[in-house]
C-alpha cells in the first residue's frame, strides 16, 4: 500500500498537481483570513517565479531586476485603487505637494479595466524595449544581469524622487474599493485569492505548454549554445526578447494581484533585495522545472514568515543558512531531490514488474514533470 | 560559389563545386578555419567579394541569414545540446521556418518524421534517439552534429576537423558519412589527417600563410614542388 502511494505520488505528477490545485481552491474553508491573505500573497510570488524560470531556467538569461516589472504592475493597480478610494479628489500626497489637478499619467488609471490592461502591457513594453536593445546588441550573460540590476536602482530612485506623482517612499496605500467591492472585506479577499489561484494555474499550464513544445527545446538551445543556434538559423535575440517580455508581463500580473491582497506598494517592496529574492525562489525550487520555482516561492516565503514569527531577531540567519545549504548540497534545487526519488521509484517498479533488465530503459530522460 | 580575394586571408581566390568533397589542408596558421569563419558569417571579410550561387552576397548577412541561404557549418568541438535528446537536437536543427511564431506552432508532419528517421539511420544513432545527447560517446556526438548540419538541407557544408579525436573505425565511418552527404551538396572540410584526406578527397586545396598554394586531386597536390617545400615535404613522404 505504502509502495503504491509512493508510486502514484512520484509517477503521476499531473494527479498530484490537480490535488494541490484543488487544495488551494478549498483553502478558504480551512484557513483564517490572515493566513489566507498570506497564502494569496505567496501565490502571486509563485507567478513571478514561473516567469523568471522561463527566462533564467529555460532561456539562460538571469535578470536581477524583476522587481521593476512586479512593481510596474503593482503601481498600475495601486494608482487605480488610490483614485477610487479618494472618490474624485486628489490623493493626499499630491495635494501636499501642491498639485491642483490630476497629472496626465494618472488619468487612464481612473478606469479599472484600463488599469488592469496597462498593469500587464506596461511591464511587457518596458521589457520588450530593454530586451530588444540589449539582446540585439549581443549584451549577454553577466552584463545583462548587471544592467537589469542597475535598472532596479533607476526605477526605485525615480519612484522615490517623484514624490508628487508616486507617493515617494511611503508608496501607495489606504485602498477602499475594487470595482465597488470593499477590498478589506473577507469575501472580496476570498474572491481575489481564488482569482490568484486560477491565474497561477493558467500561467503554469500556459508556460508548461510552451516549454514542452518545440519552443521549449529552442529556448534550451539558446541557453546552452546561443552561437550554435545562430548557425542553425535561429535568431536568439528574438527568442530572448520574447521570453523576457512574457516573464515581465507575468510579473506585472503578479504585482497587481499582490497589491489587491496586501493593500500597499512602496519602492522598498520592489527594490534590489526583493528582486534578488525572486531569483532565489527559482534557484531553491529548481531551475527549468516550472513547478520547482512555485514550490520555492511558497517554501521560502512560508519559511521566512514562520521564522520571523517564532524568532524575530535571527530569522534572516535561518534564511541565509537555508540558501547556503541548498546551493551547496542541492544544486538542482528541491525538484532535483524529487526527481531523484522519482527515478528511484521507477527503478523499484522495473525490478518488481519486469524481471528482464534489458526490456525497459531506466531512469533516462527525466526532465521536469 | 566564389570567394575572391579576402584581405584577411590575403588574396585568397577559390571556388567550391557542387557534389564534391573539397578538403582544405595546410600548416597551422594557414587561415583554414578563418576561411570557414568568413564564409559562415562568424568573421567579416574586410575586403573582397563573397558570393554564393552568384546571387547572394554573404558579406552583408548575419549568421542565421546565411544558414537560410543554404550554408551550414560544423565546428571543431562538438557543440550539440547535451540537455536535449538526440531526436530533439535533430528536430530543432531541421530545415523549417525558424521565426518565433512558426516555432511556437511547430509540429512534425509525416515528411518531417521520415526525414528525422532517415537521418537517425544515416548517422547510426537510432538506438540512442531518446537519450540525452550529453550521454553520447565523442564520435557519436560528432555524427549527431553532422546530422544536425545536414538536417538543414544545405547546399554547402563546412566541416572543421570532423575526425579529431576519433578512433580508426570511427574515422572510416565518418568518411563514409561524408561521402554520403556529398552526393547532394558540396562539402568543404578543414582537416589535418593526411590519410583521411587521401582516402576521401575529390579536390584538395593547400593553404599557406593565408594564401592558396595549390589545388587539385591529392596526387596532383602532392607532386606540386611548392607544396612539398612548405608543407607536405615536411610531413608526408
Amino acid at each position: 500500500m505504502q509502495k503504491a502511494i509512493y508510486r502514484t505520488v512520484f509517477q503521476n505528477r499531473k494527479l498530484v498537481l490537480c490535488i494541490l490545485f484543488l487544495a488551494l481552491l478549498l483553502a478558504p474553508l480551512f484557513l483564517s483570513d490572515f493566513r489566507l491573505n498570506l497564502l494569496g500573497k505567496f501565490l502571486t510570488f509563485a507567478i513571478v517565479a514561473i516567469g523568471l524560470d522561463l527566462l533564467w531556467g529555460y532561456t539562460g538569461v538571469l535578470s536581477l531586476g524583476h522587481g521593476i516589472f512586479f512593481g510596474l504592475g503593482a503601481y498600475c493597480m495601486a494608482m487605480y485603487l488610490t483614485l477610487e478610494a479618494r472618490g474624485g479628489r486628489l490623493p493626499d500626497f499630491m495635494a501636499w505637494s501642491g498639485m491642483q489637478e490630476l497629472p496626465l499619467i494618472w488619468i487612464p488609471f481612473q478606469y479599472p479595466i484600463v488599469a488592469i490592461i496597462l498593469g500587464i502591457l506596461i511591464p511587457a513594453a518596458v521589457a520588450f524595449l530593454l530586451g530588444y536593445l540589449t539582446f540585439r546588441n549581443r549584451i549577454n550573460g553577466v552584463y545583462f544581469t548587471i544592467l537589469s540590476q542597475a535598472m532596479v536602482l533607476v526605477v526605485t530612485t525615480l519612484l522615490i524622487g517623484q514624490q508628487n506623482l508616486t507617493g515617494g517612499t511611503s508608496g501607495l496605500t489606504n485602498f477602499k474599493t475594487f470595482f465597488g467591492f470593499s477590498v478589506n472585506s473577507s469575501s472580496t479577499q476570498t474572491v481575489i485569492y481564488l482569482v490568484t489561484v486560477v491565474m497561477l494555474a493558467l500561467v503554469f499550464i500556459g508556460c508548461r505548454k510552451m516549454v514542452k513544445g518545440r519552443l521549449g527545446k529552442v529556448l534550451i538551445g539558446v541557453r546552452d549554445g546561443e552561437n550554435r543556434m545562430r548557425f542553425l538559423g535561429y535568431n536568439p535575440s528574438i527568442y530572448k526578447t520574447f521570453v523576457y517580455t512574457i516573464s515581465a508581463a507575468l510579473a506585472g500580473l503578479a504585482g497587481m494581484l499582490f497589491v489587491l491582497q496586501v493593500g500597499i506598494i512602496s519602492p522598498t517592496m520592489i527594490g534590489i533585495i526583493p528582486s534578488i529574492e525572486m531569483v532565489l525562489w527559482v534557484a531553491l525550487g529548481g531551475r527549468a522545472t516550472l513547478i520547482g520555482p512555485v514550490i520555492g516561492a511558497l517554501f521560502v516565503n512560508a519559511a521566512s514568515t514562520g521564522f520571523s514569527e517564532s524568532y524575530p531577531d535571527i530569522w534572516t540567519y535561518f534564511l541565509g543558512a537555508l540558501f547556503v545549504i541548498v546551493v551547496i548540497f542541492l544544486p538542482k534545487g528541491l525538484m532535483g531531490v524529487i526527481n531523484k526519488f522519482q527515478e528511484r521509484s521507477k527503478q523499484i517498479n522495473v525490478t518488481n514488474v519486469n524481471k528482464d533488465p534489458n526490456s525497459v530503459k531506466v531512469g533516462k530522460n527525466i526532465s521536469g514533470i | 560559389m566564389e570567394f575572391s580575394g579576402f584581405k584577411a586571408i590575403n588574396q585568397l581566390d577559390f571556388q567550391v563545386r557542387p557534389n564534391t568533397v573539397h578538403f582544405v589542408i595546410g600548416p597551422n596558421g594557414a587561415g583554414k578555419t578563418t576561411l570557414l569563419d568568413v564564409v559562415c558569417g562568424k568573421s567579416q571579410a574586410s575586403e573582397g567579394e563573397l558570393t554564393f550561387r552568384e546571387t547572394y552576397n554573404l558579406k552583408k548577412m548575419t549568421e542565421n541569414q546565411i544558414v537560410h541561404r543554404g550554408i551550414s557549418r560544423k565546428f571543431q568541438a562538438p557543440s550539440i545540446f547535451e540537455q536535449l535528446t538526440v531526436y530533439e537536437n535533430l528536430e530543432i536543427a531541421m530545415k523549417q521556418k525558424k521565426s518565433l511564431f512558426s516555432i511556437m506552432k511547430a509540429k512534425n508532419n509525416q515528411v518531417d518524421e521520415q526525414k528525422l528517421a532517415e537521418m537517425l539511420e544515416l548517422i547510426g544513432l537510432n538506438e540512442e534517439k531518446d537519450n540525452h545527447a550529453g550521454s553520447l560517446a565523442h564520435g557519436q556526438k560528432q555524427w549527431l552534429e553532422i546530422g544536425m548540419v545536414i538536417m538543414q538541407d544545405p547546399d554547402l557544408v563546412l566541416l572543421d576537423e570532423p575526425i579529431a579525436g576519433m578512433s580508426k573505425t570511427e574515422r572510416t565511418r565518418t568518411g563514409e558519412l561524408i561521402k554520403q552527404i556529398a552526393k547532394d551538396r558540396a562539402v568543404l572540410i578543414v582537416e589535418h589527417d593526411m590519410e583521411f584526406v587521401k582516402e576521401f578527397a575529390d579536390v584538395v586545396s593547400v593553404m599557406h600563410e593565408g594564401q592558396l598554394l595549390a589545388e587539385g586531386s591529392m596526387e596532383e597536390v602532392q607532386q606540386n614542388p611548392r607544396v612539398r617545400e612548405v608543407y607536405l615535404g615536411r610531413k608526408v613522404d
